[in-house]
């Protein structure tokens, strides 16, 4: 039966089958092509949960919707102030509490029609409709009964502080002052979305209608989406009806899933990518020796630390806490661990939040560290009833977990065992209390000291510390908003981390830092706290290449 | 031999409803939810995102409302990714995985039962012993190994293959298909080996050569039908895990297969993906056993016969 007559098709078919494999096309580079028409290729981490404004969260969501869409205000990418968006100009009024919008009648979305205030007004109507679902509604929260329409406290949206007056003009009445409310306008949950295309998919609050697929879309950025290949790469070009269309030097943009590190920093040493959004960690030394190195490190506005759960023993002792805080030597675990791609911190905020520096209440002292849990009732560590450490499970956090319990071991002579949890069943823990001290990170959605501060408010729903002050309370929901000016406003907030870091319900590691790998080709990427990048600014200029060593 | 089929077509369907069951309720005894963030989310927000998923009726009511899309052949909407149906992304992924999967069969099958044949014909002399040697250290070799491997030697020092991509430039599928294959190959020449030691100790191979026949169709023409047996029952577990298998090589090589979703869809808490992934998986599973049991029989007279089919 298997004759080599029967044979000759099968193999035929497997020799056609193998061509395939290595089936011919150009051989030229991403960078190289990228350079001349005007193509940025970005390694954007992983494939984006979807591209609705209202519906998602996440890093990788956010490049590609901030290319497709604008928001009211954008942030300058080299201050991180506020900037004309959509809106050309805003007033404050009734002493900052509510903001005029004055819309450029030159927006437009990009099928061509005019981008108004009633879209906004309806866009807003859907971030907040308690049924769409949207998890970053609370950016709007500082808008008159905004929460309570979410909550289904306020049923009738005109009670919702935010009003069409005309086409171009937007009034928004806010609850009380709100310094950092320009700056959401940025965040893509405060994005106008065009009506009627959502509409010709479906109810405004449904989440999975296929609205933002390529061809459906409408959108009013400075480039407007072309191909979405499901795990492969999105593509978006240059749109023609953008406001600001003169000053957009990039033809396009091509965003990969670069979910493996390791291969994303390949690609871009064989010219696929002109930025990473990552740098393998054991890479990075060699990187910084390299002349003219591509690598690209900043403070990042984040920040690592250790939870304590204030009402369980030993730690519901603050000098437990204390002992344990000073203890850590983070120059060294900077320097060692982290191979000096982070910052040592000493309180819940970044430094230079915006002009603000958080205080330093305490350094790094074994001699006091060790006095203070004697104080506890454990000279020299004994009768130290033991501690564990909760981490989510990956590598970086077991290294430094590690490190800290040698630390705590050598210099207050403490036993400390560590735990690690799937990363779902590690939120339940964090979320439910339910550890002595656990391994969390802050990125703030916004530059102010408050994305931060206002973490540890009495119950708040990512305090997961039990602690409660109602002093603190007061400066942070109360005083704060209210200040006259930033300085005082600032020293306010100042008093506030000060009695939180002498309560120490968290002990502050480190500070993030972001690190890419950019192409010498590209210009107009500017490193700032947010990782904010603006595309309209990106230029690519041809016959730049990578350092010799690297090719 | 029809009523084979059938039989065994009927025996899979419970199969495969214990496994819906199972995963539906394993997967939600896992603590952690799908909208379970770092960032915690509003009360009333999670409220109604369990409403727009159904996750906020009774358990068994979500039980049987899935079976009766699942009928339908509706797999519902994603989690993770909202706007995207788990039928979508399986029937996106699913030519990619499928196509990456038939490569690395094709170059296991060629090196495999090459190695193994010319293995089984000088058995303990040094023509078998280098192939099984290599064919051993190709199944302990996992292919997160392998694969930086290939790609230092072929992609980096040599530069003649692309690392990454998939159908992007030139031979960039060169390197993934064979990353995959490796582990297999290894398997198949270790099979047709021993199949093919057992059946040129036949009588009728010595017949064969009594009559004068070349080696070379003794072997092609009479011994590789009966010693590729082995070959032809493991295939079809072998495509179906190597569909299932390529998570590791899919995401090394950014390619936008299914088996990237399916591991992380575990991690996202994604319960439709979940069990649209394991559903789809396992039915595959099912199906190419039965495909390798028909061929098996259909290579073999004397199974043929057992089986009782349709003569």
């Amino acid at each position: 039966m298997l004759s080599p007559a029967t044979f000759r098709p099968v193999l035929a078919g497997l020799c056609l089958l193998l061509l395939n494999l290595t089936a011919c096309g150009s051989g030229e580079s991403n960078v190289v092509s990228g350079n001349r028409d005007g193509i940025l290729h970005y390694g954007n981490g992983s494939e984006p949960q979807g591209l609705d404004p209202h519906v998602v969260t996440g890093v990788p969501e956010n490049h590609i919707i901030r290319a497709l869409f604008e928001g009211l205000a954008v942030k300058n990418p080299k201050t991180l102030e506020p900037e004309p968006g959509v809106a050309e100009r805003w007033e404050f009024s009734d002493e900052g509490r509510i903001i005029t919008f004055y819309l450029n009648p030159g927006a437009r979305w990009s099928n061509g029609e005019q981008v108004t205030a009633s879209d906004y007004v309806w866009s807003w109507h859907r971030a907040l409709h308690p049924e769409t679902g949207n998890e970053y509604a609370y950016m709007l929260f500082p808008v008159v009964n905004a929460e309570a329409y979410l909550k289904g406290q306020v049923t009738d949206f005109d009670e919702v502080g935010v009003k069409a007056l005309d086409d171009t003009t937007l009034q928004v009445t806010l609850n009380a002052p709100t310094p950092y409310f320009i700056q959401l306008m940025d965040h893509y949950s405060t994005f106008a979305v065009h009506p009627e295309t959502l509409l010709k998919f479906g109810k405004m609050t449904d989440r999975y209608t296929p609205w933002t697929r390529v061809g459906n879309i409408v959108s009013n950025g400075a480039f407007k989406l072309k191909e979405w290949s499901l795990n492969r790469r999105i593509i978006v070009e240059k749109s023609d009806q953008y406001w600001d269309r003169d000053r957009v030097s990039l033809n396009g943009v091509v965003f990969y899933p670069t979910e493996n590190v390791v291969s994303e920093e390949r690609m871009f040493r064989a010219e696929q990518l002109h930025y990473t959004q990552v740098v393998p960690l054991d890479k990075i030394p060699v990187y910084r020796e390299l002349p003219d190195t591509p690598y690209i490190q900043a403070p990042y506005l984040g920040t690592y630390y250790y939870l304590i759960n204030t009402k369980r023993p030993p730690v519901d002792d603050v000098r437990v806490r204390k002992a344990l805080s000073m203890s850590l030597d983070r120059d060294k675990l900077v320097r060692t661990v982290l191979q000096h791609t982070a910052v040592p911190a000493y309180s819940i905020t970044p430094p230079n939040t915006l002009g603000y520096y958080p205080p330093k209440r305490f350094d790094f002292d074994p001699d006091q560290a060790r006095q203070l849990l004697a104080e506890a009732g454990y000279p020299n560590g004994e009768g130290w009833p033991g501690l564990e450490i909760l981490y989510n499970t990956q590598e970086a956090h077991r290294k430094i977990a590690v490190a800290i319990q040698q630390m705590w071991k050598s210099e207050l002579n403490i036993d400390v065992t560590l735990s690690n949890q799937e990363w779902k069943v590690y939120l339940d823990a964090v979320t439910q209390i339910d550890f002595q001290v656990a391994r969390r990170g802050w990125i703030g959605d916004y530059v102010d000291a408050n994305n931060f501060l206002d973490l540890f408010i009495t119950d708040g729903g990512n305090n997961n510390t039990h602690y409660s002050d109602p002093i603190y309370d007061d400066l942070i929901l109360y005083r704060a908003p209210k200040a006259a000016t930033r300085e005082e406003r600032y020293r306010l907030f100042t008093e506030a981390e000060s009695m939180l870091m002498d309560e120490m319900p968290i002990i502050p590691i480190y500070t993030y830092t972001w690190k890419h790998l950019i192409h010498p080709s590209v210009e107009g990427m500017y490193p700032n706290l947010m990782d904010s990048l603006n595309l309209k600014y990106v230029r690519l200029v041809s016959d730049r290449h990578l350092p010799e060593a690297l090719r | 031999m029809l009523r084979f089929i059938l039989i065994r077509l009927l025996q899979a369907l419970p199969v495969i409803l214990v496994v819906i069951t199972a995963t539906f309720f394993l997967v939600r005894s896992a603590p952690g939810g799908p909208f379970d963030q770092e960032k915690v989310v509003i009360p009333e927000v999670k409220r109604a995102l369990e409403a727009q998923y159904r996750l906020d009726l009774p358990l068994h009511e979500q039980y049987f409302a899935y079976l009766g899309d699942l009928a339908q052949g509706d797999l519902g909407p994603s989690f993770k990714y909202p706007g995207r149906s788990v039928n979508e992304i399986l029937f996106s992924g699913l030519p990619v995985t499928a196509e990456l999967g038939l490569y690395a069969l094709l170059i296991a099958l060629s090196i495999g039962v090459l190695a193994g044949v010319l293995a089984s014909l000088r058995p303990n002399t040094v023509q078998d012993y280098i192939p099984m040697s290599l064919a051993m250290i190709g199944i302990c070799m996992p292919s997160f190994l392998l694969e930086p491997l290939l790609v230092l030697v072929f992609g980096i020092w040599l530069d003649w293959l692309p690392i990454t991509g998939w159908g992007d430039i030139p031979g960039d599928k060169i390197l993934p298909s064979i990353t995959l294959g490796a582990a297999y190959a290894a398997y198949i020449a270790r099979l047709s080996r021993a199949g093919m030691l057992e059946i040129l100790s036949q009588d009728y191979i010595r017949t064969a050569r009594a009559k004068g026949l070349s080696e070379f169709r003794v072997v092609t023409k009479h011994a590789l039908r009966g010693g590729l047996i082995p070959v032809v029952a493991f295939l079809g577990p072998a495509f179906a895990g190597l569909l299932a298998g390529s998570f590791v090589v899919e995401t090394i090589f950014q390619i936008p297969g299914l088996g990237r979703f399916y591991v992380q869809a575990a991690f996202n808490r994604d319960y439709t993906m979940i069990l649209g992934t394991t559903v789809f998986l396992s039915t595959l599973i099912v199906f190419f056993n039965i495909v390798s049991d028909v061929v098996a029989a259909w290579l073999n007279p004397r199974l043929r016969g057992q089986l009782g089919g349709g003569r």
